[in-house]
Formats: C-alpha cells, structure tokens, sequence
C-alpha cells in the first residue's frame, strides 16, 4: 500500500518516463517562469516588412511574420497554456470530487440522479459542447476558456470519487470517525477523499494533458486565446500560410504542444505504474 | 442521582424478506458512574447492535423502535439528532472497536486524527491541541507518543494501534467509554496490558466502561456487573462475584462449561450444540430452549420470565420460575 503522496511520488520518479515526462516539464515550466525578463516582448513588432526570418544566433526560434521572436512567444505562450490547463483541471478535479463525494455518500436518488447526469454528459462530445458555450463570446475571456475547459472535464473524476467512496464508506474507520461526532462534510472532506489522492493525481495529471491540447485546438481554431496573448495553437494558425515558405514559425509552437502533451502523459503513466503494487 | 446510562426495552427492527428481523429485543441495561458492565455473548447475539445503539449509529436499514428508550443523563438518545446527537458521540460516549488498523483513517498520521477529535468536542488552539494529543498518547500508555503522534496507523504494532484508538475515543473525554471486543485481535500479554490500562483510565477519570466482549474469561476481575447475552435478549445479569460463583441460567452455565481451565483434562470441555439461532429463526418461548439441556416442555412454547435473583440480578428462565413456587 502507498503510504504517502510523497511515496507516491518518489516511486514515479524512479520510473523513466516519469524522470524524462518530469524532467521535461521541469524545464519548459522553468522557461515559463523565466521568459519575461530575459526574452523579447512577445508584441514587440521590430521591423515589420521585415517579415518572417529563420532561425539565427539572435532568434534561435526565427521570427513569425509579423518579425517577432518565435522562441520569446513560445516560452510565453506556456505560461498562459499551462496557467489555463492548470486552472481548468483544478476547476474540474473539484467539481468531480464534490459530485462523487455526495453522490457516493448520500446513494439512493441523489447518487441515482447525479450519476444519470454523468451518464448523460458523458455521451456528448466534449468539443461540441465547449464550441456551443464559446460561441456566446464575440471575444473570449481567458477566465470564460478556463471555466469552460474546466465545467466540461469533471464527469469521469466524479465517478472516479464516487467509486472510492463506495468502496470506503462500509470500513470500520468511517463508522469509528462517525461514532466520535464527526460531521457528514467532514467525514467526506477529510477521511474519505484522502484516498482517492493517488487516482486524482493520475486523473489531474492525464486531464492537463488533454486540456493543452483542447486549448491549442481551440485557438487554431480561434475559439481560444485571443491574440494578441501568444498561445501555441494560436501560432500555428498564424503560421499556416506560411507553413512552406517559412515552415519554423510552424515547427517551434507545434513541437512544444507535442512535447509537453507528451511529457504530461509520461508523468501520467509513471504514477498510475506507482500506483499499483504489482509493478513495484 | 440517577444512573449514568438507562436502557428500557431497546429493540432493533430490521426489514426482512417476511416482516421483521429482531436482532436486539427489550434489552434493558443500566450503568452508574465509574461502572464497568460486561455485556457478554457469542457472535450474532446483538451485543454490538446495542453498542451502537446507544450513539445512534444502527446501520441502515436498521430501526430503534420507538418505544425503546435511551437515557444518558436522563435525555432520551434515540430521539436526538444532527448536532445534539454529533455533541453525545465522542463528547459524551466514546467508543473503540476491534479492528484498530482499519478503525483508523489510513491517511491520515495518528496525532491528525487525535487532534481532530479532540478539537471537535474541546475549543483550543492548534497548539494546545497538539500538545493534549500528545499527553493523551502518554495517558493511553504509549511508551514514546511524540513519535505516535507522527505515525500512520499502518506504521504501528496492534498493541500501540489499538491504544491510539483508545485515546482517540477519551478525546472528547466522555463519560462512558463502550469497548466493542477492543482488545480481540490482541495477543493475551498485550490484551491484558491494554485492558489494564481502560481500568486505570475509568479509575482517574471516572468513567464508565461498557466492556462488549464475547470471552467470559477477560470478565473476571475487570467487570464490577456483567450482563449475558443470547439471540437478542439478555440472559442472565448478575454481579461478577455471583456470576461466577454460581451462574444462574442454563445458557451461562453451558458457556463456563466451554471454557478450559487448568485443572481439568482437555476433553472435558462441553461445547454447546448446535448455533446461535438467526433472527429469523426466533419462536415463541426461550430462545435457548433447542440448545438447552435442562429444558423443560413449557420453554418451547411460553416465553420466560425475567426472574429477579438478588438485587441487580436476574435470569430470563422458567427454572427459578417454577421453584419459586
């Protein structure tokens, strides 16, 4: 049995793709952290007719066609990707914890008609509905993207929950913290949803994986971030005229959506491994 | 002043396929200050039901009747609910259960769940909390509770778990403290040293103990009454002295046969025939009556009287009954 969340953790890190997806992730949140004062201002227009240049010792990345540095917008454009993941899955992992814990607690018809809900959510494609929600905007909001992502997100983490809490609530341990006076909420809150943290760490973890990816479909689409806020799904939009004559102002915002859509799943996979004894 | 704690007629209702099942009917028990009370019987005889009872906490589907009473204090238990009935549990009767390892979050270290426990019946700041968890740990017996404190419960032995769950249970420093087969799944050494330790406990702090066991032998020296338990009903309820010196109904009778002792060959001991019988199997007349060696043909058909003995003492039986007469 896992102990801690600490040695669960530790136990991911000894897994390679956990060291490699971490190691990564590691790196492009430290370039995040670091772009602002070392790198260009993303808006900065130097020389417009200038236009897209390849890459050089003074833009390692090339510049778009608007002549700004690609590496300056990319690093930028992970700290609102990875801030807008990052919200939108805590949006959700809440959510679908507060919808499970009830669900599994209370059981008979709030469990019956929550889980129907699911049920029903579930069955309609994600993208659909979060297009229908976008179109209200003639210019979306970031706050409007993140609760959006994260509205949408939280139907398989509250089952996930639920399910644990099916599991627990007959232990001798919720009938003894019952039996000491213990509200319903914190019975909930504090007993029993602790153990479900490993599972919501695997589920968190995968789901900012699948929300950078929405995000960067949406703004190719242009449903997303709105310019002039670089973002990596709104540069390979910019870029798509572009993509033969100039393909790096492509390559740079595509390879960094691939890699940490990549690194986050590997980080996924080494936690869900530490998870479970079997593999240890 | 008025007992401690005054069950009448506490009777369990749960749905069965045709009617009811009964598995606690009419037990009546009382417990003064600073008593133990020994409810003893064989699995399935609804001593644990009547634990629960007395915190509310009967599992669904499972219903108190109405007409049972529980008096803590002189306030009716069974009627409380939400905050009034949350203030009893902990606050007012604490509670251990057998199996320390999973009666513990597993989550969460020992000093989290004691705190919490105690900051939910005790207003104190975070600190003084964590210093009455650690005292409490100390009270409890264990020999190095700063390091408990920091424990998970998976860390510890049973001994020192089901100690943790002892202080656990005093946090909300109750005046009554039910042990459901606390000390069980102990080895003997450490069941005596824990069952030790609630002794001294219900010593300084003057509280009572309902000790819920199904082993006559831990009884002896620890309980000042005991009450036995079968299918549901109490049997026979004596001082500890009587029970032993001469126990009155067949029932208590058959199980001091089952019990080894010393002196006597191995192949003396009588178990007794055949099972206690499920609720659903429950007739008219004694409930003993198929098992009972001494029965007579009225024990099939009438239902027994409660014969008193002595004061505080009685037996469910048409023995004392009819010799009376």
């Amino acid at each position: 049995m896992i102990g801690s969340l600490g040695e669960l953790l530790r136990r991911a890190w000894r897994h390679p793709s956990g060291r490699w997806g971490g190691g990564v992730l590691l790196l492009i949140g430290i370039a995040a952290l670091l772009a602002p004062p070392f790198l260009q201002d993303p808006a900065a227009m130097r020389d417009v007719v200038a236009g897209a240049t390849g890459p050089s010792l003074a833009h390692p990345f090339g510049t778009d066609a608007l002549n700004r540095d690609i590496l300056s917008r990319v690093a930028n454009g992970a700290r609102v990707s990875l801030a807008v993941a990052g919200l939108a899955v805590v949006l959700s992992l809440s959510v679908g914890s507060a919808v499970g814990l009830i669900a599994g607690y209370a059981g008979g018809w709030v469990d019956a008609v929550l889980m129907r809900t699911v049920d029903a959510a579930l069955a309609i494609p994600r993208l659909f509905v979060i297009l229908l929600l976008l179109v209200v905007w003639e210019r979306i909001p970031l706050v409007a993207l993140i609760l959006v992502l994260g509205t949408t997100g939280w139907f398989a983490t509250s089952r996930l929950v639920r399910g644990e809490v099916l599991r627990l609530r007959h232990e001798p341990f919720v009938l003894a913290v019952e039996g000491l006076g213990a509200t319903p909420r914190r019975t909930l809150v504090r007993h029993l949803l602790p153990n479900a943290a490993g599972p919501l760490l695997v589920a968190a973890t995968l789901g900012v994986g699948d929300v950078i990816l929405l995000e960067a479909g949406l703004s190719f689409l242009g449903l997303g971030i709105q310019p002039p806020t670089p973002s990596w799904g709104g540069m390979v939009l910019d870029a798509r005229p572009l993509i033969v004559s100039a393909p790096w102002t492509a390559l740079f915002p595509g390879a960094a959506i691939v890699l940490t859509v990549l690194s986050v799943n590997l980080v996924g996979d080494a936690l869900q491994a530490a998870l479970d004894p079997r593999s240890a | 002043m008025s007992s401690l704690l005054e069950v009448h007629d506490l009777t369990i209702r749960f749905p069965a396929l045709s009617g009811y099942a009964v598995p606690v009917s009419a037990v009546s028990l009382r417990l003064e200050r600073g008593e133990t009370l020994a409810l003893v019987g064989e699995s399935g005889s609804g001593k644990t039901l009547t634990g629960l009872a007395l915190l509310g906490l009967v599992p669904h589907p499972g219903r108190v009747d109405s007409t049972s009473r529980v008096l803590l204090d002189g306030v009716d238990v069974t009627r409380l609910t939400g905050d009034a009935l949350r203030a009893i549990r902990g606050g007012r009767i604490g509670i251990v259960f057998q199996d320390a390892l999973t009666s513990l979050t597993p989550v969460l270290t020992v000093g989290n769940q004691l705190r919490e426990a105690i900051t939910a019946h005790r207003r104190m700041s975070a600190q003084a909390a964590r210093d009455a968890a650690v005292a409490l740990l100390g009270e409890v017996g264990l020999p190095d509770p700063a390091s408990t404190y920091g424990a998970y419960p998976h860390e510890l032995s049973g001994g020192q778990r089901q100690r943790a769950l002892i202080a656990i249970a005093l946090a909300g420093e109750p005046d009554l403290l039910i042990a459901d087969e606390a000390t069980t799944a102990l080895d003997v050494t450490v069941q005596a040293q824990v069952l030790e330790t609630l002794d001294r406990l219900r010593a300084t702090r003057g509280m009572a103990i309902l000790l819920i066991t199904h082993d006559l032998g831990l009884v002896a020296g620890r309980a000042d009454r005991v009450a036995v338990m079968y299918a549901g009903q109490i049997v026979e309820e004596a001082s500890t002295a009587s029970l032993f010196a001469a126990p009155a109904h067949p029932y208590t009778r058959a199980l001091f046969r089952a019990i080894p002792r010393l002196e006597n060959p191995v192949d003396q001991l009588i178990p007794i025939q055949g099972n206690v019988p499920l609720p659903e199997e429950w007739h008219v007349g004694c409930r003993f009556q198929p098992r009972c060696g001494e029965a007579l043909d009225r024990c099939a058909t009438l239902d027994p009287p409660v014969v008193p003995l002595a004061p505080g003492a009685s037996s469910r039986c048409w023995l004392p009954a009819l010799r009376d007469q």
